[in-house]
């Protein structure tokens, strides 16, 4: 019985680690000509993993969750909400894929299987209650990811990228065990339970310690300032369809853990962090807003966008609230639509030779050429700056709210203020492709893919997103009262 | 009598150490690699001994857990070193500045 739970409750991901090793031996035993096929095969398994966890999600049967594996994995509403989010971005990922590689060289059918693997990680992580399964599926997320970042080999930039993520990500998994072995030595036990149980009767100095190592860990994974400065650099040198795969799935992933970790682990504590995670949300915002200021590059700028976003998003988590939790985990949402739209439409800006344009310089009053692309990216520039009508500003002032609600009125106050430093430089872009003269570089991009993926994310973030408040918000409140519940 | 406290204090040294060795080297890729595993094995010490001491088993499975996640690691950073080395034809930490700003 307890297997068959366990088996029923972990399904997904025992489906998705089956599909990518199928798969791979396809890719093996096919070779590259199979990288087509593999991509629609991954993308299937994952649509499969999606609307099974839908399910597990809305069933009232399982509202309360339960344990599985011994106590080492918990399927929750809290964990199933934001898988559904890391398979969302996967699968949008992966439809921009195929055609982006295919012309700049080389699609190769290990790039599906690698997300497959990444977002089997990304599952497991967020539904770890232990700290050996967290550890495993933070390095099955971060081995992929690495390999993801390099894999234009022929691109110096890409390889540095990958070089650069791959020695900043190993140090932070670094920091992160050794705050583990920490936790374990103090408190005697791996389980978030024992751990929460142990932190009731006092904090040891030992525990905070490995408190402080884990979210500075963590933090390291959602790029958060002072951890954030392997994230321009890598942003820009990745292929951008893996530019705009790390910036949404793995970023809802850390998150995801580190609400689990902050509420539930530390929950009893939460003076020991709430600090942290202020001074982080807060300097997040502010060098989001300034570094971006000076960028030509698109891709860099929207690295510092992303930065400047999670600021945002921890706000919700220095609450220490459920309607902060709720909060993040609506602003999650609609952040993974901007970004991946952002970046598919950075994607999509193409000069006669095919070649990608970077440099904001060239998209100059691309309006007049390309006016559906350049609106696109006008609506998602404005609602990455959480301009009202658009589903962006929706985002902003749930969390604002919770923080208000908690009494934390000077921190919402320096977050607002500090976003309008913030809005300038997307309006900049704004005012670049609307109203400068034209530079008559982009050509744009008529693939239907790219286009199905742009369109979904711009109306998902137009006025026409808040029609998905009432239903959001409600998986949102359950999702986050499930983080409430475990004693 | 050697208490707990002297393994802790073995493994944080070895764990500044990695650190270190990966903010001050200014040479080699490879330094890098060997500092980072420098940092798992300084977590492996801390597990194994509090592991020993509260008599729990839990810590020395993680410990293998660890061991073969560095494995991985390892692998994967020295596959990124070669096509790095291939693409620019050197490993000095100091040329990796394609990109800066």
């Amino acid at each position: 019985m307890n297997l068959i739970s366990s088996l029923y409750f972990s399904a997904p991901e025992i489906f998705l680690t089956i599909s990518g090793l199928v798969l791979l031996l396809v890719a093996a035993f096919g070779g590259d000509k199979t990288a087509r096929t593999v991509t629609i095969l991954a993308v299937a398994a994952l649509f499969g993993a999606l609307v099974y966890t839908a399910d597990l999600l809305t069933n009232p049967a399982y509202e309360l969750g339960g344990e599985a594996w011994a106590g080492i994995y918990r399927m929750d509403g809290f964990g199933s909400f934001a898988k559904i989010l890391i398979y969302l971005a996967a699968i949008g990922c992966l439809i921009v894929t195929p055609k982006f590689f295919t012309e700049n060289g080389g699609y190769r059918p290990e790039y599906p299987i690698l997300v497959l693997f990444s977002a089997v990680g990304m599952a497991l992580m967020v539904s770890a209650v232990n700290l050996m399964t967290l550890y495993m599926g933070l390095e099955l997320m971060s081995l992929s990811s690495y390999v993801l970042a390099s894999f234009s080999r022929s691109d110096n930039r890409s390889v540095e990228a990958g070089l650069k993520y791959f020695v900043l990500g190993a140090l932070a998994s670094g920091i992160l065990l050794y705050g583990m072995s920490l936790l374990y030595g103090f408190t005697g036990s791996t389980s978030y339970l024992g751990i929460r149980l142990a932190l009731q009767d006092g904090l040891s100095m030992g525990a905070t310690f490995g408190i402080v190592f884990v979210l500075a860990g963590l933090a390291f994974k959602i790029a958060a300032v002072p951890f954030h400065m392997w994230t321009p650099d890598v942003y820009e040198g990745a292929p951008t369809p893996v530019t705009a795969f790390f910036s949404t799935a793995p970023k809802v992933a850390a998150v995801a853990v580190l609400m689990r970790i902050s509420l539930d682990t530390f929950g009893e504590q939460t003076l020991a962090w709430q600090q942290i995670v202020i001074f982080a949300a807060l300097a997040s915002i502010v060098v989001g807003a300034l570094g971006a200021i000076g960028q030509t590059n698109i891709k860099r700028l929207l690295a510092y966008s992303s930065i400047n976003n999670v600021g945002f998003i921890l706000i919700g988590l220095a609450a220490a609230t459920p309607a902060g939790a709720s909060g993040m985990l609506v602003y999650l949402t609609i952040y993974v639509a901007m970004s991946l739209g952002g970046f598919v439409a950075v994607m999509m800006l193409k000069d006669a030779q095919g070649r990608q344009i970077e440099q904001i310089s060239s998209m100059a009053g691309m309006v007049r050429e390309n006016p559906l692309l350049a609106w696109c990216i006008f609506f998602l520039m404005l609602s990455l700056a959480g301009i009202p009508p658009l589903f962006g500003f929706y985002g902003k002032f749930v969390v604002f709210q919770a923080a208000v609600q908690a009494d934390m009125i000077a921190l919402a106050a320096i977050g607002i203020a500090a976003s309008v430093i913030g809005a300038f430089y997307y309006l900049k872009v704004c005012k670049v492709i609307m109203f400068d003269d034209p530079a008559g570089e982009v050509v744009g991009d008529t693939t239907k893919s790219n286009w199905a993926v742009l369109l979904i994310c711009s109306v998902i973030i137009s006025p026409l997103g808040w029609i998905l408040t009432k239903p959001l918000v409600e998986l949102a409140d359950r999702a986050a009262s499930s983080l409430f519940f475990v004693i | 009598m050697i208490g707990i406290e002297h393994y802790i204090v073995v493994s944080a040294i070895l764990f500044v150490l990695g650190v270190l060795g990966i903010f001050l080297n200014r040479k080699n890729v490879i330094v890098i690699l060997m500092a980072i595993e420098l940092i798992l094995l300084a977590v492996n010490i801390n597990l194994v001994a509090f592991s020993s001491f509260m008599g729990d088993l839990t810590g020395q499975i993680f410990a293998m857990l660890v061991l073969t996640v560095a494995a991985a690691e390892a692998a994967i950073g020295l596959a990124i070193l070669v096509i790095y080395f291939r693409a620019n034809g050197t490993i000095a930490v100091d040329d990796v500045n394609r990109m800066k700003g």
